[in-house]
């Protein structure tokens, strides 16, 4: 049989993260009815004997392991089982107000997501600040959110070539995602503007602002051209 | 207490890694080569877990403040405690005022400095680690610069420790030689062999690109760090274009990004990312990956989730003989 290499498959799939972890991929489509299923999923497998720490993804899960399972197939069983049978886990956080410049100096990469979709400026800053996003989960960096809600009209690919260094506070688009960096760093997103919110305190506990379920509207302060 | 009086210096304060703060972006950190630090604890006495300082860059120099014994693990770095040398693996105490030098090693990347007690920093989100993405833990955040006094955590009294500076030295079989890789796998000076279980995408490449993937020798390019090995090859290529949606990932994952040159994702990456993952590196053989140097060579071995379990129980073996003999040989001097 054919591997389906395609992210909207019509059945779960699961794989090793060599003997540290394992990745459970929720099929059908990347929206809110399918994260509050992996919630959901991850509320229960963090119990797990075994499992040392339950981390949500956009429509995924990985479980990372105590002691590496000597059967790995009854723990994928499990995760079949437990999400069929898994609801939708409301998390109804704050809703929070970032004040966005977009473009010029802070937005590096406005000019390949014009080129890559045909729109302008205007239009692209319009579209991205319209919708109520909720934070689906936390990674990448100390405190960043994954966003969903995002419209797919400015989607855009992932850069060839990794930038090295970008600054915190960066607003970026990801394939059909969007986000803001939380510190300085490396990213392989296009970078259209910047926020000086602060996401993320390690002397706190826990450490982040935001939790799955929190939801984000960008306001555009500027929009430089 | 230590000064460090290198000023070019690189050096991480590390622990074996910041666990259970992946859901919040927090990556592991910690050790490189966790063996090496285990295995310098261990000589110690102290907890697997202490914190040490790894030293990336060389010639590298401290000066002892105090009278403490300390250890040296990982690559071989020529050391001299003033003039004496020191030797690799190896346990020796240092009166105040003696200099260590780490030069340049002939093979392997890091050294790692352990002293008596562990590194005394404060412990952030469970760990000692320096996060230098998000810049806590270790060292203020950061690596360290010349003029930094790092102090040891005084758990013990000295009385604990055995009383003549002669008697306190002694050594453990370096890692490399104590844990082969087994007998199908031919070793090279400028060739690491790592052994890699098939990832998510594994099967999403083409035939040509899986074959290169585990025939050819993968350089290991100028830009690479703790944050991940970039590799130089042949391009791998999907059979069709691949967009991930953002997942966990950890230290050993082996992304493919467009440009098809695949990228190891080591101590330091992000716990998460969306490119394909081709394979993971063993955890058992992460730490071969970090004493592999840039300008030198990686080679992939498949492996089988069995395999890697037990490469996991062998490395552990190795630590257990180290520390019964540590064990033995600190009450014999007490």
């Amino acid at each position: 049989m054919k591997h389906d290499c395609s992210q909207t498959r019509s059945l779960p799939h699961v794989s090793l993260l060599g003997t540290t972890a394992i990745l459970f991929e929720a099929p059908g489509a990347l929206d809110l009815h399918t994260q509050r299923r992996i919630w959901s999923l991850a509320r229960e497998a963090e119990t797990w004997p075994g499992i040392r720490e339950a981390v949500p993804g956009v429509t995924n899960l990985m479980l990372t392991f105590t002691t590496p399972p000597r059967d790995p197939a009854s723990l994928e069983a499990r995760l079949f089982a437990t999400w069929d049978a898994a609801g939708e886990l409301q998390l109804e956080g704050r809703v929070v107000d970032l004040a966005v410049t977009y473009g010029g100096e802070f937005g590096p990469h406005m000019a390949d997501v014009v080129a890559y979709t045909g729109l302008s400026v205007d239009e692209i800053v319009r579209i991205h600040t319209e919708p109520l996003y909720t934070v689906y989960a936390l990674g990448s960096h100390p405190g960043y959110c994954y966003l969903g809600g995002m419209d797919s009209r400015i989607a855009v690919p992932r850069r060839k070539v990794p930038v090295l260094h970008l600054p915190g506070g960066a607003v970026s688009i990801g394939g059909v995602q969007t986000g803001v960096s939380a510190s300085p760093g490396p990213s392989g997103w296009n970078t259209i503007g910047h926020t000086d919110m602060s996401f993320f305190d390690p002397l706190q506990d826990p450490p982040a602002a935001l939790v799955p379920g929190d939801r984000i509207r960008f306001r555009a302060e500027r929009i430089l051209k | 207490m230590i000064e460090i009086l290198s000023s070019t210096a690189l050096a991480t304060i590390q622990d074996l890694g910041r666990e259970n703060y992946l859901r919040f972006g927090v990556g592991t950190a910690g050790a490189m080569d966790r063996v090496a630090l285990e295995v310098g604890n261990t000589l110690l006495g102290n907890a697997p877990g202490a914190a040490g300082i790894e030293i990336p860059l060389f010639p590298f120099r401290v000066r002892f403040l105090e009278d403490i014994d300390f250890a040296l693990t990982g690559a071989d770095c020529g050391a001299r405690l003033d003039r004496t040398p020191v030797p690799p693996w190896w346990r020796r105490r240092a009166r105040a005022g003696q200099t260590l030098l780490l030069g340049a090693p002939a093979r392997g990347a890091r050294c790692y400095l352990t002293l008596a007690g562990g590194v005394d920093v404060p412990v952030v989100l469970g760990s000692r680690s320096t996060q230098l993405r998000g810049e806590f833990g270790g060292h203020l955040g950061r690596t360290l610069q010349k003029g930094d006094v790092i102090r040891a955590v005084r758990c013990r009294g000295s009385d604990d420790q055995p009383a003549d500076s002669d008697s306190s030295e002694f050594g453990a079989e370096p890692a490399e030689l104590a844990i082969p890789l087994g007998d199908r796998i031919t070793a090279r000076d400028d060739v690491t062999a790592v052994r890699v279980l098939p990832a998510g995408e594994y099967r999403c490449y083409t035939d040509t690109s899986l074959e290169a993937f585990w025939t050819e020798e993968w350089k290991i390019t100028p830009q690479s760090d703790r944050y991940g090995y970039r590799l130089a090859g042949s391009a791998l290529v999907p059979i069709e274009v691949i967009e991930k949606r953002s997942h966990g990932i950890v230290p050993g994952v082996i992304q493919v990004p467009h440009s098809g040159q695949p990228i190891i994702q080591l101590r330091d990456a992000q716990p998460s990312g969306g490119y394909p993952k081709i394979g993971t590196v063993i955890e058992a053989d992460l730490w071969r990956v970090g004493q592999a140097r840039p300008g030198t060579k990686l080679r992939f071995v498949e492996a089988s989730y069995e395999e890697a379990v037990s490469a996991l129980d062998a490395v552990e073996a190795y630590v257990d003989k180290v520390r019964q003999f540590a064990g033995l040989y600190l009450i014999s001097k007490r």
